[in-house]
């Protein structure tokens, strides 16, 4: 099958290559880059902030600063880290599972990327402009919650709301571009139940996008209103309501939440049938309890304001349906247990990041069904504890995942195995100080540190000291995998992969040649 | 050097760990209230019953993984399915759930019944303080008591850049650059220039509302968290049980500007008969002042009284952003020493002290005229400023 691989077409070449192609790879190479560049970005900010939250009183940053790091920290990790790396993923790897030559909307492709650089630069600008001393960047935190984001806002809130509608179109086409090839492009005899779970993680999320990413534009677009045309949508002196700000924006947050999570659920899938040598357990049972965590997204994002004295039966319907959405959650963990069970595992890193995916996710969604209990919730929210919580299912969840997808495909993309030794580090260091960086943080959050403060009292001063050290740790130990991606680049170092590369992988990327070429799947392939 | 302290002190934390930690909290209040201790109770609920779940998980997961793994030589089996299994594991933590739930319900509804109180508060959080107004007690439904309440944590013991220029960006704290750093409090920024009094034993009501952002009224020992929002008055309630008379702090918990960390809640819960001694205090305090601004409105007051109070006044309300020397931080916070504002038409200034101005909270109805008229007086008299101007109290009431 090789033979028709390889003759590359006359693409272009230098940066002309990168500006106009409509090649699923190259596109979702720049996805990657993109997102690295915004992780590394996000976390020189985390550094900041536990820079300054390292000791009691104020040594490095002003209070209004720190806010503007918390805030352009979780916006850059949301909408520049996470999301992107999971669509670059999709990119690379979708056409390759299902047996399409490309994407279905290769132009669409090109231009939802190069929408996000210019997204995230006027975010940015803002923030440089106020390191220099010109006014505030947004300073209001990554949920923007009304008045403080309209009417109380700094100016350079508008660049924020433009360069979330920037996201957002990028983010509905990337979703319907998605839909598109795996409903269109499946090879003969790929049925919908023989997806690979990634296919089908990736096939619920854009709908969420869909669903979700308007409804964002939605309520930013009426901040704009509010803050420039009179409206009051949110102001209360005109008739509105403040906390309508947060029903319409947690309706798209919690989707947006698992947006990030679902293709984690996806690699981590492919991953652990592979390295335990067993299919895995409940592919249905998965594809079902996906779609139904997907569906109960949408009715549960009022749990996110129990404390702004919603009505009782409000608060206990978001109680119930957020607590229900253990069940298929657990299925989940339950079925990956189940496949590792008598299976004949080793531990290759892309299985330690999934092993680790795994355990610390599930701890992140036991915090999370401790969060649901809407009366305990008058405790939880708002503190640390609730930080510890979304970090152990971001984190140690989506970008766990993430690394552990990159560990598992980059032998496929570049033809060579990475450098084990280091890899091996980046998974160790990361583990250890991910751990020491977020675990304390649900002992502070109890004993009462709110979030989202630059300084604290003497009484949490042991916790903070040893969360930023494992902070600073973290962040140095992804140099480890900046070092790893630099080494597996350079094509002539490092023991050629073989086409399978993993011995107990299966499906149909695995029977093209490492390095895949420039163009897979010009005829598709039959499934039996 | 103090890192190095530091690392010392990782090496005995790693030798003696309990003993480093144990002034250290871990985990929730129990608080004082009944309700409070309902939720603590579900919180352990909740906790041992994650604790367990995660042991059995995890349990059975490291099992396989040291059991099953290729390098012992085991074989992989190569079952994949079992509906029994799934269905199994679906209906379990269903039954869970619901034992969960139904004490979480329970203690849900009791939190939401407001009636029946005794004492009414009404709680304004606005940019960064709390306002106290106590509106009925018992059949007294006219108590007219009220107070600002804010951070009485000296900003020098806050603010210890470890930059010459101070802290980044904007320069906060410069001043203190060369000065030793004063011990921190033992209640350090969870201290108040005027804690809220309640009473044991009776029941509380509290309807909290906000003058400009979303603030978020805390206490850990009530078990109360509850947003203020702008136009709109939440209800919750407390009843600190006879006998739980004592010092109870809590924080803002809502991000709502620049000094959200700076805007802690001190409870002083007195006996009941305590309560009612201070509360007539209060209420003849209260009155004496009104007696006195009232007149005060009319008064004409010396531009060295004057100075001398506005000094005072102004280091309490305006010197946190405008800084003491009147020089601001620019660009966010524009300097008054030099100022068009109030080197300008009084008329103007006085407007711009009362209405708010951007970032600015407004202080109409916050401050007395008396204070106000001090404030803006020597804001127009101090520094670089010499207007010569006398601001009476009478030309803030007739500001229109």
């Amino acid at each position: 099958m090789s033979d028709h691989h390889g003759h590359d077409h006359h693409h272009a070449t230098g940066i002309k290559r990168w500006l106009f192609t409509t090649n699923h790879k190259d596109i979702g190479t720049m996805y990657l880059v993109f997102s690295l560049v915004m992780f590394l970005t996000g976390g020189l900010m985390a550094m900041a902030i536990r820079a300054e939250l390292m000791y009691p009183g104020l040594q490095l940053l002003d209070p209004n600063f720190f806010n503007q790091m918390t805030t352009i920290h979780g916006l850059i990790m949301v909408f520049g880290a996470v999301m992107p790396a999971f669509v670059g993923l999709a990119n690379w790897m979708i056409p390759l599972m299902i047996g399409a030559p490309d994407m279905a909307l290769p132009r669409l492709n090109n231009w939802s990327f190069w929408i996000l650089p210019f997204a995230f630069s006027l975010l940015i600008y803002a923030l440089i402009q106020s390191m220099l001393g010109h006014g505030s960047a947004p300073n209001f935190g990554w949920t923007f919650y009304a008045p403080l984001s309209t009417k109380y806002g700094p100016p350079s809130t508008d660049f924020f709301i433009f360069s979330v509608h920037m996201m957002g179109i990028s983010s509905i086409m990337g979703a319907i571009n998605i839909i598109v090839t795996i409903f269109n492009l499946r090879a003969p005899g790929m049925t919908m139940m023989k997806l690979p779970l990634f296919v089908w993680t990736w096939l619920i999320t854009p709908y969420l996008l869909i669903a979700g990413m308007p409804v964002l534009a939605g309520t930013v677009t009426m901040m704009l209103m509010d803050r420039h045309f009179g409206t009051s949508f949110f102001d209360a002196a005109g008739g509105g309501d403040p906390v309508l700000f947060q029903h319409v924006f947690w309706f798209f947050g919690h989707p947006e939440v698992y947006i990030m999570i679902l293709p984690s659920f996806g690699i981590v899938s492919a991953i652990i049938p592979t390295f335990a040598r067993k299919p895995l357990f409940g592919y249905a049972s998965m594809v079902y309890a996906t779609a139904s965590i997907a569906f109960l997204s949408f009715v549960v994002w009022a749990h996110h304001m129990f404390t702004t004295g919603l009505p009782l039966a409000g608060s206990l319907f978001f109680m119930y349906m957020t607590m229900l959405i253990a069940v298929p959650t657990g299925v989940k963990v339950f079925n990956w247990v189940a496949t590792l069970w008598r299976g004949s595992i080793t531990f290759e890193v892309p299985m330690l990041f999934s092993l680790a995916f795994v355990v610390l996710f599930t701890i992140g969604g036991l915090s999370g069904l401790m969060l649901a209990i809407a009366p305990a919730d008058q405790q939880y929210q708002d503190t640390y504890f609730v930080v510890a919580h979304f970090h152990y299912v971001l984190v140690t969840g989506a970008i766990f995942g993430i690394f552990a997808g990159v560990y598992y495909w980059i032998p496929k993309w570049t033809g060579v195995m990475f450098n084990e030794a280091i890899a091996k580090a980046h998974f160790w260091c990361s583990l250890v100080t991910v751990n020491l960086l977020f675990f304390p943080m649900h002992f502070v959050g109890l004993a009462g540190m709110p979030r989202r403060i630059p300084d604290y009292s003497t009484q949490f001063a042991d916790f903070n000291f040893w969360i930023s050290i494992g902070g600073f740790g973290f962040g140095l130990s992804q140099l480890l995998f900046v070092w790893m991606l630099w080494k597996a680049c350079q094509q002539r170092q490092g023991i050629k992969a073989s086409n399978q590369v993993w011995e107990g992988a299966e499906g149909l990327e695995w029977t093209l040649p490492s390095p895949t070429p420039y163009h897979t799947f010009e005829t598709p392939p039959l499934i039996k | 050097m103090r890192l190095g302290s530091k690392c010392l002190q990782l090496l005995s934390l790693l030798a003696i760990s309990s003993f480093a930690f144990a002034q250290t909290q871990f985990d929730m209040t129990p608080g004082v209230t009944n309700i409070s201790h309902e939720i603590y109770g579900l919180h352990r609920l909740m906790f041992n019953w994650c604790i367990g779940i995660g042991v059995v998980v995890f349990g059975v997961m490291f099992y396989s993984i040291l059991r099953h793994r290729k390098s012992v030589g085991h074989q992989a089996a190569h079952f994949h399915e079992s509906t029994l299994v799934e269905i199994i594991w679906t209906i379990i933590p269903f039954v869970i759930l619901i034992g969960m739930a139904i004490p979480a319900t329970k203690t849900l509804i009791a939190m939401n019944d407001t009636s029946k109180s005794a004492l009414t508060i009404k709680i304004t959080g606005s940019q960064w303080k709390w306002h106290y107004d106590y509106l009925e007690y018992n059949d007294n439904n006219k108590v007219n008591v009220g107070f600002l309440s804010q951070l009485s944590t000296p900003r020098n013991q806050i603010e210890v850049p470890i930059r010459k220029a101070g802290l980044f960006p904007s320069g906060i704290g410069a001043h203190t650059e060369n000065t030793a750093a004063p011990q921190k409090d033992a209640h350090y920024l969870l201290e108040v220039d005027r804690p809220l009094v309640l009473p044991t034993g009776k029941k509380i009501r509290f309807l909290i509302t906000s003058d400009d952002v979303i603030h978020s009224w805390w206490v850990p020992a009530l078990a109360i968290k509850r947003d203020a929002v702008p136009g709109f008055v939440n209800e919750v309630w407390a009843l600190i049980p006879a006998g739980k008379e004592g010092t109870y702090r809590g924080q803002c918990a809502e991000l709502c500007g620049k000094d959200h960390g700076f805007m802690p809640i001190v409870i002083e819960a007195k006996s009941e008969t305590d309560f009612a001694q201070w509360l007539k205090d209060q209420e003849a305090i209260a009155q004496h002042e009104a007696a006195e601004a009232a007149n005060s409105v009319t008064a004409k007051f010396s531009k060295e009284e004057l100075m001398e109070e506005g000094q005072e006044n102004y280091l309490a309300n305006c010197a946190m952003c405008h800084q003491p020397g009147g020089t601001g931080l620019p660009p966010a916070i524009p300097a008054l020493s030099g100022s068009k504002i109030a080197n300008g038409p009084v008329a103007l200034h006085i407007e711009t002290v009362l209405n708010g101005r951007n970032q600015m909270p407004k202080f109409k109805g916050v401050l007395s005229p008396k204070v106000l008229a001090s404030i803006i007086t020597y804001e127009r008299n101090a520094w670089a400023n010499h207007t010569g101007d006398l601001v009476q109290p009478s030309d803030i009431v007739n500001n229109k």
